[in-house]
């Protein structure tokens, strides 16, 4: 889970780099989505390195789904019987909602394909014109496209906010003031994710990118 | 005060159990809570009905014996504290309670609130320990400890075994309970020796018995009466990780 | 007198005479050995999984023989020893303040109040040192310096530093250490471990212990279990009090059948009485929680001057408080030793001074304390135990006075053993608080680890050997008349008490058997109350036998049919304590007659008479005393002063 999870996170951190260049302006952000296909010429032929990338990827979110399945079911055979009165959560929020939490944004990474990769499901679905896809996308009529998406990148807080933690600790963080700082860390790569994500969907809402 | 308690009630590993509910009057509040439990089991007995059975013996909060789940929290209300020091102050007149078992695969129910806990056993049985025979020990002072890591492995080692942790993990992990004994002999100069065969045996034998795993979730260092940290828990994760990278031949517990 | 006879006396033959410092190393060069081979052919049953019990266990599974061990709880880390909170002592003199093994010989056979064996106290001693190293070894996290070395301190009035400890929780971590040996050698298969089985009769063969009969608590079965020889670890029997600092399911059952086969039961009536105890908040109270006696140290002991003086404690200004303590023990004060202070509590709340809900309680007071040292200071060396005094009265003892009395604590009489911790049935080896051994008339704190970790650890393991080189003995089948008639008096009893379907709880007899107790057989013994005692407890254990109600049957678990036979060995075990208390017209240590003390209020110690242990044998129709003269070569009996 450790492992894999570290890697899906270096990916968003370099996936919201990419998305605040929309900031520079639509040739600066069409230019680099033109450029992440050609990594790696002309050492490899094009594409290649972004389909090596994606094959990595999914090779992490297939393992750390595998694995998260396979600590529920545990999970699950460990209390064959459950509790009738169900207590309130106490130790960390986060940590308790980590398996409904990845569901979301499982399928809110299907949905995120079919929208802004394949174009499928995107109003103009241009895969030449990532800018004036991701503007079309967040356009003010379609307001619940937003909320979903918002909704989706809070889930990934919260899913880091323990997650990050919780890798840490997987790797062998072991000292009380080492636990203090895992848990401020996972809190700031935690808020700067989400408000990283959630400052371009709003700046094309309010019209600050169009 | 007067209480209702919802009591879960099963004749026998066999029997599927239920929630029965008993009315308490004259509760004192400066009786302990199993002290209420056992006001109950006098008037059942001379009404003719089972006494409720349940675990408990040293009733100061050191054997580790008793467990109970009031109202969804292990051991009550009451933060460091095991049920049997846990008194009826902390409730009020009126009050509705629910006492369960702790629930988990590796803690069958043997009969109303009294669970197996021998799975603890086991994990200890599988490394929890330093081997050193009787008579073949070194003058005490011939290896000085620093006071610090002899102060942590102390706060590991009041680990009581009550399994408080495993009734209160979502996941039902064992691993406070096994990362408490870890941390503390890994932390002595004298466990040193077998630190990484330790460790190996003793996940094992926790995966074995039928604990779910770990997930960091930490409810069960909030539970716990006696303060086990969770960071026991990353000590363990560190020594396991070490232990399996170098695990071959020539390791034990491989 | 008309309540027993008396026997022959008995002597113990096995201790060697000469010089006390070379007796253990020759006992144990004159003893026979067993070749390891054949270690492994024979088994040796032991009941009881404390710091004795489980230490012994460990040993003897080292040393290659084959173990089975028994315990009432559902592991054996949880046996009572576990709870003992202020440390162990050694005579390891790391403070160079004076100790030695003779030191802590004299203190031991002093406190004691002389009715101690000087032969096994010295060895108590000698093998105190190497108790230490071993738990070290084992990895149990004593208090430490700075520097890293193992840090003491002075504990119930010692004047050297020779207590080790690990907060106050220095029983759970020794015994966490002898646990994890005994799990080891689980693991390893050396040990078949039997949790949540009580022994319920001894089983003798040919004259010789060979095995038990056990019920397992969880299915109902009774079983026949067999060995070469059998050890009883199974603790002491303050329970009898129904009120003590023991865990709820501590009882003599073990003990006490063992000596109805046969084993003579030696000074039952020592009982020690701790001082610092959280008093009895209601009719509820089902159990007493010892305040450690380090508390001592910085608290004083106080009640009103004046009798049903019902202020707030801290509206009672200072000149009409009494430091009873400080006034009457001055170079002692606050510290003297446990018998001492608790009948001094008891003392003024018989006058009507005491404090708190039934005049029973006295203040412990840490406002001094506090004011001198800092509540930080305070608050570093007894949080934990503030803490949970706060949990179970509700009451802050920052700003109110903690209150305290006396309760039942440890029982210095057992089994009576010789050197080789033998008892009088051949086979049938005694340790830890189960036997009668080292502690005389009165224990000193710190010594009950000490002697527990020594038998299990260092002693038995060396002297069983003696017995068993005549062995492997042959086999017993289930089907032997002996097994056979000892698990079928097992079966009826169980039934008898099933059948009776009375109309009272057991716990109800029991409370009121520990009343009669702790009334008359309590902190302090008279004649008169002796002989009442004596009447009441035959009264109230016929009615037991005609009234009491247990529901359900024998064929799983039934914690009310598992109290019922224990409190039925409670009701015979008392008479015997009472008949012990009414013959030792003296008094000394745990053990205060009324009718023999000094002008000044003191014990009244009768050399001449009764520098003895009373070993009693058991009689349908009375008990048989059987006398063990005590001499002292070393230690010159004198009387105990703390003034």
């Amino acid at each position: 889970m450790a492992v894999t999870g570290i890697i899906l996170v270096l990916f968003l951190v370099a996936h919201m780099l990419g998305n605040l260049k929309v900031f520079a302006g639509a040739s600066s952000f069409d230019h680099y989505a033109h450029w992440l296909r050609e990594i790696g010429k002309p050492l490899l032929p094009g594409v290649w390195f972004l389909w090596i990338m994606r094959a990595a990827l999914l090779v992490s979110v297939v393992a750390h789904i595998w694995a998260a399945t396979t600590l529920a079911l545990r999970a699950r055979a460990a209390r064959p019987v459950q509790y009738a009165h169900r207590k309130k959560i106490q130790g960390s929020y986060a940590a308790r909602t980590m398996r409904w939490g990845g569901v979301i944004i499982l399928l809110f990474v299907i949905y995120h394909l079919l929208d802004l990769t394949t174009g499928t499901l995107n109003p103009v679905g241009d895969p030449s014109r990532p800018y004036a896809n991701v503007v079309a996308d967040f356009a003010p009529s379609r307001w619940y496209v937003t909320l979903f998406y918002t909704l989706a990148v809070v889930s990934v807080g919260f899913h880091l906010r323990h997650g990050v933690f919780s890798a840490l600790r997987s790797l062998g963080q072991q000292t009380p003031q080492g636990e203090r700082r895992a848990k401020n860390v996972a809190l700031a790569v935690a808020v700067l994710l989400c408000a990283g994500y959630l400052v371009v969907p709003f700046a094309v809402l309010t019209g600050l990118v169009s | 005060m007067n209480l209702t308690l919802r009591i879960w009630r099963q004749k026998g590993p066999e029997d599927k159990g239920r929630m029965v509910t008993y009315q308490v009057d004259d509760v004192s509040p400066d009786m302990s809570f199993l002290e209420m439990l056992d006001v109950l089991n006098e008037r059942l007995i001379l009404a003719g009905e089972e006494p409720v059975a349940f675990d408990h013996d040293c009733r100061e909060g050191i054997c580790g014996m008793c467990g109970l789940m009031i109202n969804g929290n292990a051991h009550g209300p009451q933060r460091g504290t095991t049920a049997c020091q846990l008194h009826m102050r902390q409730f009020k007149d009126g009050d509705t309670i629910d006492i369960e078992p702790w629930r988990a695969r590796a803690f069958p129910v043997i009969k109303d609130l009294v669970v197996n806990r021998n799975a603890f056993d086991k994990i200890i049985a599988a490394g929890g320990f330093i081997t050193a025979p009787t008579g073949s020990a070194p003058e005490a002072h011939s290896v000085p400890v620093a006071k610090g890591n002899a102060d942590a492995a102390f706060e590991s080692a009041a680990c009581i075994g009550c399994g408080a942790c495993v009734a209160a993990c979502p996941n039902g992990s064992g691993m406070l309970f096994t990362a408490a004994k870890v941390t503390q002999l890994s932390l002595l100069p004298q466990g040193q020796p077998e630190r990484y065969t330790r460790v190996i045996g003793m996940v094992d034998a926790h995966d074995e018995a039928g604990f779910g795993g770990c997930t960091n979730a930490g409810e069960c260092t909030v539970v716990c009466p006696k303060g086990i940290p969770l960071n026991t828990i990353g000590r363990l994760n560190r020594d396991y990780l070490a232990a399996t990278a170098k695990r071959g031949d020539n390791t034990p517990g491989s | 007198m008309d309540l027993y006879t008396e026997g022959d006396p008995i002597a113990d033959t096995r201790a060697p005479d000469g010089p006390i410092e070379t007796r253990w190393e020759r006992r144990r060069f004159e003893a026979k050995l067993v070749n390891p081979a054949n270690r492994r052919k024979m088994t040796v049953i032991v009941v009881g999984t404390g710091l004795a019990g489980g230490s012994a266990a460990a040993t003897l599974a080292e040393q290659g023989y084959q173990v089975k061990s028994y315990c009432y709880q559902d592991s054996p880390r949880r046996a009572h020893s576990i709870a003992a909170q202020g440390g162990i002592n050694a005579a390891k003199n790391y403070r160079n303040d004076g100790d030695s093994v003779h030191r802590l010989f004299y203190d031991t056979v002093k406190g004691g109040d002389f009715r101690s064996r000087e032969s096994n106290v010295h060895r108590l001693a000698e093998v105190s040192v190497n108790i230490i190293d071993q738990c070290v070894a084992q990895g149990v996290p004593f208090a430490r310096e700075y520097g890293g070395l193992l840090d003491t301190r002075s504990f119930g009035g010692a004047q050297v530093q020779r207590t080790f400890y690990a907060r106050g929780q220095t029983g759970q971590q020794l015994l966490l250490g002898a646990y994890q040996a005994l799990e080891r050698q689980i693991g390893l298969g050396n040990v078949e471990m039997n949790a949540r089985h009580e022994m319920l009769e001894l089983i003798i063969v040919d004259g010789k212990a060979r095995g038990i009969v056990v019920r397992d608590l969880v299915t109902g079965e009774i079983t026949t279990e067999f060995a070469d020889a059998v050890v009883l670890a199974s603790g002491g029997y303050g329970n009898v009090f129904y009120l003590s600092t023991n865990a709820k399911g501590c009882n003599v059952t073990a003990t006490w059948r063992a000596h109805r086969k046969g084993a003579y039961f030696a000074n039952p009536c020592y009982t020690q009485i701790h001082p610092t105890c959280i008093p009895v908040s209601g009719d509820h109270q089902s159990k007493l929680t010892l305040m450690s006696e380090s508390l001592r140290n910085d608290g004083r002991v106080w009640v009103p001057k004046a009798k049903g003086d019902n202020r707030k404690p801290k509206d009672i200004p200072e000149d009409e408080r009494d430091y009873y303590l400080e006034r009457i023990y001055p170079s002692f004060g606050n510290l003297v030793p446990r018998d001492i202070a608790s009948r001094a509590a008891k003392n003024v709340c018989d006058e009507g001074r005491g404090v708190g809900p039934g005049g029973l309680g006295v203040y412990l007071d840490f406002a001094d304390a506090i004011t001198r040292l800092g509540r930080k200071a305070i608050e570093a060396k007894y949080g934990n135990l503030f803490e949970m005094y706060e949990r179970i009265t509700g009451e802050d003892p920052y700003e109110v006075p903690m209150r305290i009395y006396p309760a039942v604590h440890y029982t210095m009489g057992g089994l009576w053993v010789d050197y080789d911790l033998q008892s009088t049935i051949p086979g049938l080896f005694v340790i830890g608080e189960a036997n009668f051994s080292d502690h005389g008339a009165n224990r000193l704190g710190a010594s009950a680890l000490m002697q527990g970790l020594a038998d299990g650890y260092f002693v038995l393991p060396n002297t069983v050997a003696n017995y068993l080189a005549a062995g492997p003995f042959e086999k017993v089948e289930a089907s032997h008349p002996a097994a056979v008639e000892a698990r079928r008096d097992v079966e009826d009893r169980i039934q008898r008490l099933l059948a009776v379907n009375g109309d009272r709880t057991v716990d109800s007899f029991h409370r009121e058997l520990g009343q009669i107790m702790w009334e008359h057989c309590g902190i302090e013994r008279s004649e008169a109350g002796l002989r009442k005692a004596i009447d009441e407890i035959r009264a109230l254990r016929a009615e037991f036998w005609q009234r009491v109600r247990i529901i359900g049957d024998a064929d799983g678990l039934n914690q009310s049919l598992e109290k019922a036979g224990r409190v039925a060995d409670f009701f015979e075990l008392a008479e015997l304590m009472c008949i012990d208390a009414l013959h030792r017209e003296e008094s000394c240590g745990g053990h205060f007659r009324a009718e023999h003390q000094t002008p000044d209020g003191e014990a009244q110690r009768d050399d001449e008479r009764f520098a003895y242990v009373a070993a009693w044998e058991y009689g349908a129709e009375q008990p048989v005393l059987h006398k063990e003269d005590l001499k002292f070569e070393y230690v010159h009996p004198t009387q105990r002063s703390y003034k």
